[in-house]
């Protein structure tokens, strides 16, 4: 039973957190904005792999999270000059708010309606961006550089354009996450979801009301994905349209199944192998999205519970 | 123009829309509805079908050939699809809709590659203004209006008439016992879903003269089908029609009086919410 | 024989029925269980048995009529909610989690029994779960297979998870729709003793077809017939019915 490796399981799960803190060290510059980057996508991912990987629901709508939590903090940040921290708040808030109304709408259906709701959802989202331009700039989107105050560490005053903030930021955005993940996974709640999952009938005869469980599981797989979409637009300093647009729900779905739905670092090893895919091939040619979809089709044929869900069956049975 | 004039316009316009719309659709409402599956690229069949129909006019100056030749080439490219990933899956619903959404990308990123980023348009190969008291339309939108309705009048009798039809409605209600009594069953879904590719690709061939080609054009087309198929009952062609003629006009509607993008936004939202209180849309069966 | 029901009423249907779009599955039905009683329901094909246990259980909302539990009125009650007060239903096509180990299918029952503050929902006594999950599985003697897979188990077997399950929720009322289908006959030997031992402290209401199955252990059958109920009696005024008789020949 996963019980008796508890200790196992904390441990290979710290051992990633402690190689990435060192290995800001030993990278080179670019690799480290690119490890920043990764990071926080795959606190996206994390999110979205919660919703589809332990709870069965597969959305093409979380594009909208992301986005409402980067533009709620870019706009704040931007129109109404709050600090980071305050930002980060207020898109929190509006990722919990549009999860929660989205989930009491969307979890009425499921399987292909579900899918389908959760994608117009999203596509509204994104018409929306576009058409309130005056305010959202639109595809072209807009800075935060220049209007981010810098963030006060006791004495010591960390500009957001400084490479050891970002990285670091976002790796304790990821730890902290990480971690949550594994003990929710561990938790009753977890148990329950995975029920859902495997047989929704059966566990609600076994005495659970899985509509508000999926709906628990719905926020916050949307406010994580909202955090990261706030974190992103922090570290990266750039708000545009094009995040919200229906490729950014096809990227956590492409991450998460690549390193394996319903495993807790799946969705890091997933967001990383596509990272340095994407690189190499947008530097041979314009149509890298090619790559992706070539990977999906390859991984539905062939790796369909990815690479840590493959390991995780043939050798270490005990990973979350 | 006066109000009516442009009310008229609204839905004039609307009618048009709803008939190729009901056309585009139509493939991915029977694809559903025999094969139990999500095709997600579906859009792209549609965009196949505009760039094809571009390459014959423009290349080889032969429109009419074109909305032969488009349904037939794509309908090929979905019928291998279907028997190189959709079987080998087995036609579980979430695999296909992730490897659907694989074949969307392929196909986009293919096209970006041959045809290039650049929307292009075809000459209408025929010209004629039809006079109404406030404006002037084309009449070229008339007839494919008309040939839209004739194809989605053929769909019908085929699948209610004839002995194909027959197998896919059967398959269509009850898998193993179509089975059962004959039906080649892993016959029918590669050819249902053909066809659903190649139905798309000639409405996508129509509309080139009118809207121009380009390799994005597929997402939009994408949307509306969904839209249109979902609101009508997933697995009803009769409420995928009327589902693409209550949003054609509407989008009409809006259109004429206010921006498109509202239109499309509010389309989408009122359309999704429609769904989560009646979740078997307006013809289809509730979900438990 | 076993012990005197006790004429406590534990479960009660007034005028209960359901119709489907044109088809009325059940008629109105009043059943009437008492605590410690094995009742059980029989009838041919289709004469609304697992209709009116679905109405029962909360899978299915009657289209009118009541349910009484325990003298309160649970009509309205979802069906996880009638879980919490003891009205455990086992599938009559096993519904288990195929893919989770099988100390994992009854983790999840006995944890429902174990969460009763909102802050049990985040963090549970592993130990106390663990022991009362190993107390179910040995009651019916699955307590060997915790770590196999519930989808790779012999039918039997997953027919005695089932029951584990339930055992785990501590029921008040077992509802058991067709359990000894598909088992062996040395299985159902197997299953009656468990049911035998299991009335003890539960009160059954049971769907089957096998009448030596019935016979051996009902303390009450319910005949039902074309969704009506049809005769109720013991097993011996059952057996002597000429209706019941009659209504079976179509079988």
């Amino acid at each position: 039973m996963r019980r008796d490796h508890r200790r196992s399981i904390v441990g290979v799960h710290l051992a990633l957190i402690l190689l990435l803190l060192g290995a800001q060290f030993v990278v080179p510059p670019f690799h480290r904005t690119m490890v920043t980057r990764i990071m926080i996508l795959t606190t996206y991912a994390m999110g979205y792999n919660l919703l589809l990987g332990y709870t069965g629901l597969m959305s093409l709508g979380h594009a909208m999270f992301f986005a409402s939590g980067m533009y709620t903090t870019g706009l704040t940040v931007f129109y109404l000059g709050f600090g980071a921290p305050a930002a980060l708040v207020a898109g929190l808030l509006a990722s919990v708010l549009m999860s929660t109304l989205t989930g009491l709408i969307t979890l009425r259906t499921t399987g292909a309606s579900f899918l389908v709701i959760t994608m117009m959802f999203s596509q509204a989202f994104h018409l929306a961006t576009l058409y309130f331009n005056k305010f959202t700039m639109g595809d072209q989107g807009f800075i935060l550089s220049g209007r981010l105050r810098p963030l006060r560490l006791g004495t010591a005053e960390l500009a957001f354009s400084d490479p050891v903030l970002k990285y670091n930021l976002a790796l304790v955005l990821f730890a902290i996450f990480l971690m949550m993940s594994v003990w929710l996974i561990g938790s009753p709640i977890g148990r329950i979801l995975v029920g859902v999952r495997e047989n929704e009938e059966r566990t609600r005869l076994l005495g659970y009301n899985t509509f508000n469980y999926k709906l628990l599981s719905l926020i916050i797989s949307g406010s994580l994905s909202g955090v990261a979409g706030s974190v992103y637009a922090l570290t990266f300093s750039y708000v545009g349209s094009s995040f919200a647009s229906i490729i950014y729900s096809i990227y956590p779905l492409l991450w998460t199944l690549l390193g394996g739905a319903g495993t807790t670092i799946g969705p890091f090893v997933g967001t990383a192998v596509m990272a340095f895919v994407v690189d190499i091939a947008s530097g041979l040619t314009s149509s890298y999205l090619f790559a992706v979809g070539a990977m999906l089709i390859i991984l539905i044929l062939w790796f369909p519970s990815g690479v840590i869900g493959g390991i995780r069956s043939r050798w270490v049975r005990w990973l979350p | 123009m006066s109000f009516g004039g442009q009310l008229f316009l609204a839905l004039l316009e609307g009618t048009v829309t709803g008939f190729v719309l009901a056309l585009t659709a139509l493939g991915l409402s029977l694809v559903f509805g025999v094969m139990r599956i999500v095709n997600v690229a579906h859009g792209e069949f549609f965009m196949l079908g505009a760039v094809i129909a571009w390459y014959f006019s423009a290349m080889f100056g032969g429109y009419f050939v074109a909305l032969l030749a488009a349904p037939l080439v794509v309908g090929g490219i979905a019928y291998l699809a279907d028997r190189l990933v959709l079987r080998r899956i087995n036609y579980s619903p979430e695999s296909t809709i992730v490897a659907t959404i694989g074949l969307l990308y392929i196909i986009q990123q293919l096209v970006l590659t041959v045809y290039g980023p650049y929307a292009r348009s075809v000459t209408t190969p025929f010209y004629f203004r039809v006079d109404f008291p406030w404006f002037g339309y084309s009449g070229y939108k008339l007839v494919v209006a008309g040939i839209s309705a004739m194809l989605l009048l053929a769909t019908w009798l085929v699948v209610t008439k004839t002995t194909a039809g027959l197998y896919m409605r059967a398959t269509q209600q009850n898998q193993e016992m179509a089975q059962a009594f004959g039906v080649p069953v892993h016959r029918v879904y590669p050819l249902v879903f053909a066809l659903g590719a190649g139905l798309t690709a000639l409405a996508g061939a129509l509309v080139v003269p009118v809207q121009q080609a380009h390799y994005l054009m597929g997402l939009d087309a994408l949307l509306m089908s969904f839209i249109v198929v979902v609101l009508g009952g997933l697995g009803s062609l009769k409420g995928t029609m009327v589902a693409a003629f209550l949003v054609g006009i509407s989008d009409g509607v809006v259109s004429v009086f206010f921006s498109p993008t509202l239109a499309k936004i509010i389309a989408t939202v009122l359309v999704a919410l429609v769904l989560s209180f009646r979740t078997g849309g307006l013809f289809g069966v509730e979900e438990t | 024989m076993g012990e005197m029901a006790s004429m406590t009423r534990l479960l009660q249907t007034t005028a209960l029925s359901k119709r489907f779009r044109g088809l009325e599955a059940v008629q109105p039905v009043d059943l009437r269980l008492d605590q410690g009683e094995i009742r059980a329901i029989i009838g041919p094909n289709g004469a609304g048995k697992t209709t009116l246990v679905c109405m029962i259980s909360g899978r299915v909302s009657p289209t009118s009529g009541q349910v009484h539990f325990k003298d309160r009125d649970i009509t309205r009650l979802r069906a996880w909610d009638r879980v919490a007060l003891g009205i455990v239903y086992t599938f009559q096509v096993t519904s288990i989690f195929r893919k989770l180990t099988v100390y994992e299918n009854v983790a999840l029952a006995v944890q429902r029994k174990l969460m009763r503050r909102a802050l049990d929902r985040l963090t549970l006594r592993e130990a106390i779960l663990s022991d009362r999950v190993e107390a179910a599985l040995a009651e019916v003697g699955l307590g060997q297979v915790g770590n196999h897979l519930a989808g790779l188990l012999p039918y039997g077997h997953q027919k005695l998870l089932e029951v584990a399950m339930a055992l785990a929720l501590k029921p008040e009322v077992l509802i058991l729709d067709e359990p000894t289908q598909g088992l062996a006959p040395e299985e159902i030997i197997n299953f009656c003793d468990l049911i035998r031992k299991i009335s003890r402290e539960v009160t059954i209401l049971l769907i089957e077809h096998n009448m030596p199955v019935v016979l051996e252990l009902a303390t009450g059958i319910t005949v039902m017939d074309k969704g009506a109920i049809i005769a109720v009696g013991t097993p011996d005024e059952i057996e002597a019915n000429a209706r019941v008789q009659e209504a079976y020949l179509g079988l």
